[in-house]
């Protein structure tokens, strides 16, 4: 990494000069997003400057306890977002735990072996290693299950009558529900799978180029793209599959009756 | 045969009810009343608490998708959840189209463009194709005219002959007394015979 440049505050605050041409712009042509931009903005900076800090301190003091505790609070983060991310929710606690449930458990498993087997830093759980994979897996199953449950939570207040009928003539709730769950399913999959189809042509991936303007050879650079795209599509796979049997469980009964009472309003 | 103990579901019941083989039970009340609700507990679509068994066996000892093939539910309004008629039923060739007045090539027909005349008789078909035990009908006639108003009744009077229990919501006070044996009015969550 001989060629590294070292960014100064400097460059930084000369960066965000297009920002705030665009602030002016959004006055000029009324757009009414200046507040909004300036917001998430300065929340960025602050957010990014005590990551920096908190990733810093965390790869000085290498406790596995702290590590675990970063992992849990991120966790419990998405599992957050995916909750508010639904029109229609499962009602009481579980509608938080399927979220945060399959965040830990498949995103934590692939962390868990690619730390073991692939990368197999010294210690495995190394937090310089551990925390940006587990950040850049859970980032993109999270988005895949809030998409699936959504779909999934919408499709059977809709098509209540239809899915009824089928419990009506004897199917099981399984079947009955079966285009559905595919149709939610698919939802979750498609932004891993269309990620994965532009990705080099039209879209050159953040990390990647993180890597390369840092002075990795583009080579390398591509290896540790792959692996993580190969995580990424594993895991939302994984994650949504998991999910959305596990909301679908949660809006039947074992009487095979669809139990939409178990769903909350949409939120406006 | 159906016998029903002390059913309960949120305001409704506790409710009492036989009906022997072969036996129509005519039953009415105010809209909101809760007589789509009595017959979904019954078919074990919603969660309800009962002793409910027919010849064949106990509710609680029958797996549901087995139940509710036994104990047949015709909603109000009909479900469809494939795009052409026959996909909706296990032997599209052997249903008889032509005792509802349905064409031949009716088993082709697009959900989407079938009347709510013809999805009610459809619905029927598909229903029966399972041979029930007992036929709970909710206000089955509302979208038919008259003329298809007694075909139907004629085709139910059928299944009573076989030996069928029906339980029927209806409107028409003139169909309880062609079909029923004893009718029922459903008010404040309780059931009581109606004097003829």
């Amino acid at each position: 990494m001989s060629d590294y440049i070292v960014l100064s505050y400097f460059d930084i605050a000369l960066a965000s000069v297009f920002l705030l041409l665009n602030g002016v712009l959004s006055v000029w042509l009324r757009l009414g997003l200046v507040r909004n931009l300036a917001f998430a903005a300065l929340r960025m900076v602050v957010q990014l400057l005590l990551v920096g800090l908190l990733l810093k301190s965390l790869f000085a003091m290498q406790s596995p306890w702290l590590t675990l505790l970063v992992a849990a609070f991120m966790a419990t983060f998405a599992a957050r977002e995916i909750w508010a991310r639904q029109e229609r929710r499962v009602r009481g606690w579980r509608g938080f735990a399927i979220g945060g449930g399959t965040m830990g458990v498949t995103v934590g498993l692939v962390a868990l072996v690619t730390l073991t087997v692939f990368v197999q830093p010294e210690p495995w759980w190394s937090p310089r290693y551990a925390l940006p994979l587990l950040g850049m897996i859970m980032g993109n199953a999270m988005t895949g299950v809030s998409l699936s449950l959504d779909s999934l939570h919408t499709a059977l207040t809709r098509e209540q009558r239809a899915i009824e009928a089928q419990l009506l003539l004897g199917a099981d709730k399984w079947q009955a529900m079966r285009p559905f769950l595919r149709q939610a399913m698919r939802a979750g999959f498609m932004p891993s799978i269309n990620a994965m189809a532009a990705i080099g042509v039209v879209s050159l991936p953040g990390m990647m180029t993180g890597q390369i303007l840092s002075g990795v050879d583009p080579n390398e650079a591509v290896k540790y793209q792959l692996l993580v795209m190969f995580l990424i599509a594993g895991a939302t796979g994984l994650a949504v599959i998991l999910a959305t049997l596990g909301s679908a469980r949660a809006l039947t009964d074992d009487r095979h009756r669809l139990r939409l009472d178990q769903l909350s309003k949409p939120n406006p | 045969m159906i016998h029903i103990e002390s059913l309960k579901r949120l305001a409704l019941g506790p409710i009492d009810l036989e009906v022997a083989d072969g036996e129509c039970v005519a039953l009415t009340g105010a809209s909101g009343s809760g007589k789509s609700l009595l017959l979904r507990a019954i078919a074990d679509l919603d969660p309800n608490t009962a002793e409910v068994r027919t010849q064949s066996g106990d509710r609680s000892h029958t797996e549901a998708p087995e139940w509710r093939r036994k104990v047949a539910y015709l909603p109000a309004e009909s479900g469809w959840w494939a795009d052409k008629v026959n996909e909706h039923f296990m032997a599209p060739e052997k249903v008889d189209l032509t005792q509802f007045g349905l064409g031949d090539g009716a088993m082709d027909w697009e959900v989407a463009r079938l009347s709510s005349g013809e999805r009610q008789r459809l619905a029927f078909l598909r229903l029966l194709e399972h041979k029930p035990e007992v036929l709970l009908l909710d206000e089955p006639t509302a979208p038919l005219d008259a003329e298809n108003t007694l075909i139907f009744e004629t085709r139910v009077k059928q299944c009573l002959g076989e030996g069928v229990s029906v339980i029927i919501v209806t409107h028409d006070p003139a169909q309880a007394k062609r079909l029923a044996n004893r009718h029922f009015v459903l008010e404040n969550g309780q059931l009581t015979e109606a004097k003829p």
